[in-house]
């Protein structure tokens, strides 16, 4: 047995290790958009002593601000870990964690390239290849609004209770939106729900292009679950100030953050292998072995990152929505045309299966 | 020493006497005054129900200095700088209409320049308040970028204010009579070059939140305030403007020479938020029209008033080498200027609304009583009016629509 699981364990820490590095380095893209959206630089100061004083490069590296990732982790893990004397102690120091695990436990499911053995058998790069992949990915990322109402409530504060209260109402409400808009994608796809058979079945056709109504719902449910802007509702900070880490500080409140960035990822890998062919460009075929597994990482990664791209684009010229009109849209818009969504495709596949 | 509260409206009465009031189905947020919704130092106490205001009480009173005690300790030049303090986010605006005021007192007609460039700078300031209103507006609605592209604007207006008057904030520019010291040379091209610059941005500024779906749904019908609420609580300004009511000093009672430029007044149709967007936006434009038409008719001639000889400090050269002069500065200095006994009240179209100075003189050279009336402290009386029935996050929308500074609200 330990020969099976040591490889896995140290496949998971590889993952694992690359999510979180992925997430810092998010932050900082976030930080180079804005900045580049707001015509100003961004950070480019941050400097690593032997690093950042080779000539072109060190300077080239600081300006692009590549070590400031490690220093605002840096500082997280060296702040003062304050525990307020009014929280509930217990699920205060809970909140976080319950937030970043299952942030990190559906990384497990999502495949992320392929490998062509010697025997012409393709398998996912994947640390768990389930059958019912994406029900996993759904049932285990919406654990982690837990975290946010528990933070919400334990902190024992008015803001972090109402960014509570606004999180949970959210997450149900689009979550219901996101399950039914992906139904419609593994009917066309023969009714699997493994996620590599449907990377697989984008060879020639990417789905965003064959069923672009359940994209869309899909896409504004994921930015109302990763709570961004125009949906950061929990954390609307001109209203309820930092929402529901309001009370939080140093590596409890980097938990919080590096939470919701490795929701944003994960969350656009779940987009890029349902809607935009995964690791696969079209026509172009994958070539067989270690090659072909870098090169489909290396695909699925610009991908992520162009949505990831995508989504601070979004974040940085758009306004709020008012929490009542979150709902309304949530309810009344995205749920009745996700239905009648999949009703449309369900009538679809079945007169294609049964005409053709 | 307690920070003395000081409530407006009806409900703000009734909330400071009965504190339990607030104890019952409701919870009561505190807003401020360390807030980033606020603007300054501004509290709030919410009752909420849910997510809907119930009742909404603004305290003030976190920034009072008590400047119109201060004012009766003082020559009426040596207060100018203190008028900076007031509407910090304009301020060469309210160094002209202390100004404006005190001439009226003593009966000064200024040179034609003197106005002209007075005109510049009232507009310059209109143009920053303006831009910072409809950044942190932007802001307050959650678009954070706006901000950036209003202030990258604003920072040319300083580095104006900066040639101009040697400091970018603090300006006191001018005096009783005049001016500190005349246009610095090229300075006129270097406001052409900026406000030409600014126009595409605004219009970017415009095609980025007013027809943004988003930003409509959120301002649109929010904080609406009648044409007759809004003159019983005396409003002024753009929020007065937006509710429909032509009330213009610049046109209704020009001063400064206002009447020869050309320029329109907006007014808006519903008084909601959205409405006092747009009439701040526009009245950019309009700004930015009659900076260059008066830029283009700059006079000549002297930047002060000759006949203020007892009021005005003579050159520095003359008193340096002339006795009179030279006394006759140390009497300015001194005494202050010396001013006729009587009283004036002069209110002027501050970016904010109408800015008043009622100023009392029983002669000499220190005014008996300096009442300033501040457009920021009635536009804010109408909060508790109407913020009930809104949500939490429309009380930052209707608090950057309202754009107050509490610096001069708390005055």
């Amino acid at each position: 047995m330990p020969s099976e699981v040591l490889p896995l364990i140290i496949k998971a820490l590889i993952v694992i290790g690359a999510v979180m590095t992925m997430a810092g380095y998010a932050v900082l893209m976030e930080r180079k958009i804005a900045g580049w959206i707001q015509g100003r630089p961004g950070p480019n100061r941050t400097q690593i002593p032997i690093l950042g004083s080779i000539p072109v490069i060190g300077t080239f590296l600081t300006r692009l601000g590549v070590f400031q990732p490690a220093a605002d982790g840096l500082k997280f893990l060296f702040k003062e870990d304050a525990l307020p004397g009014h929280v509930n102690k217990f699920y205060y120091v809970l909140a976080p964690m319950i937030a970043f695990v299952p942030a990190m436990a559906t990384m497990t499911v999502l495949p992320f390239g392929q490998y062509t053995g010697a025997d012409g058998v393709t398998v996912p790069i994947v640390l768990a290849n389930l059958d019912i992949g994406i029900l996993f990915i759904l049932a285990v990322s919406s654990l982690g609004v837990y975290g946010i109402i528990l933070g919400g409530w334990a902190a024992n504060s008015k803001y972090p209770f109402l960014g509570g209260i606004r999180a949970s109402a959210q997450m149900i409400s689009y979550e219901l939106a996101m399950a039914l808009s992906i139904l419609p994608v593994f009917m066309w796809f023969g009714g699997t729900l493994n996620l590599h058979a449907v990377v697989q079945g984008q060879y020639q056709v990417w789905t965003i292009f064959a069923q672009p109504v359940s994209a869309l719902i899909f896409l504004v449910a994921l930015f109302a679950e990763t709570n961004r802007l125009p949906f950061d509702m929990p954390e609307s900070e001109t209203d309820l100030v930092a929402g529901y880490n309001t009370e939080y500080g140093a590596f409890k409140f980097g938990l919080f953050f590096v939470a919701e960035y490795t929701h944003i990822i994960i969350g656009s890998g779940v987009f890029v292998a349902l809607f935009l062919g995964g690791w696969t460009l079209p026509f172009v075929p994958i070539p067989d072995g270690i090659a072909g597994a870098i090169i489909s990482i290396g695909i699925f990664l610009a991908k992520v990152f162009a949505l990831v791209f995508f989504f601070m684009w979004i974040r940085w010229t758009l306004p709020r929505f008012r929490y009542d009109q979150v709902m309304n849209l949530g309810w009344k818009k995205l749920l009745p045309l996700a239905i009648a969504n999949l009703v449309v495709y369900a009538i679809i596949i079945a007169l294609i299966e049964n005409l053709g | 020493m307690a920070v003395k509260e000081i409530s407006i409206g009806d409900i703000g009465a009734r909330a400071a006497a009965a504190d339990e009031e607030f104890k019952g189905d409701e919870m009561v947020i505190n807003m401020g005054p360390s807030h980033p919704a606020t603007h300054g130092v501004l509290r709030l106490k919410v009752e909420v129900n849910g997510e809907t205001v119930k009742a909404c009480d603004p305290i003030i009173g976190y920034l009072h200095r008590g400047d119109e005690k201060i004012a009766e300790n003082m020559t009426y030049n040596q207060f100018i700088p203190y008028t900076d303090r007031l509407d910090y986010i304009g301020p060469i605006h309210n160094n002209v209409t202390f100004a404006i005021a005190v001439e009226r007192l003593a009966k000064l007609e200024v040179p034609p320049r003197c106005q002209a460039i007075r005109v510049i700078c009232c507009e310059l300031a209109r143009l920053q308040s303006h831009l910072l209103g409809a950044g942190v507006y932007g802001m307050d609605t959650g678009a954070l970028t706006v901000f950036m592209y209003t202030f990258t604007q604003r920072e040319k207006l300083y580095t104006l204010m900066e040639q101009l008057t040697g400091a970018r904030f603090t300006t006191s520019y001018t005096r009783i009579g005049g001016l500190a010291r005349d246009i610095p040379e090229g300075w006129l091209g270097h406001v052409r070059k900026v406000v030409d610059e600014m126009e595409p941005v605004l219009d970017e500024i415009d095609a980025l939140l007013s027809r943004n779906r988003i930003f409509y749904d959120r301002t649109v019908g929010v904080g609406v305030i009648t044409k007759e609420d809004a003159i019983a609580y005396g409003l002024t300004g753009p929020c007065l403007r937006a509710s429909g009511v032509p009330l213009d000093l610049r046109k209704d009672k020009p001063y400064c020479g206002y009447e020869q430029y050309d320029f329109d007044v907006p007014i808006g149709t519903n008084g909601d938020s959205y409405d006092r967007w747009l009439v701040r936006l526009e009245e950019m434009r309009q700004s930015i029209r009659i900076i260059k038409q008066a830029i283009d008719k700059m006079p000549d001639g002297p930047f002060y008033a000759e006949e203020a000889k007892k009021i005005f400090a003579p050159p520095k050269k003359k008193i340096l080498t002339s006795m009179e002069e030279l006394i006759q500065n140390f009497m300015i200095v001194t005494e202050g200027p010396q001013m006729p006994p009587g009283e004036v009240y002069f209110e002027a179209e501050n970016p904010k609304g109408a800015l008043g100075f009622y100023i009392v003189s029983r002669g000499g050279g220190v005014p008996y009583r300096l009442k300033i009336r501040s457009p920021s402290f009635c536009n804010l009386s109408i909060v508790p009016k109407i913020m009930p029935g809104h949500m939490i996050a429309d009380i930052p929308v209707i608090l950057g629509s309202l754009d107050f500074v509490m610096g001069e609200c708390d005055r």
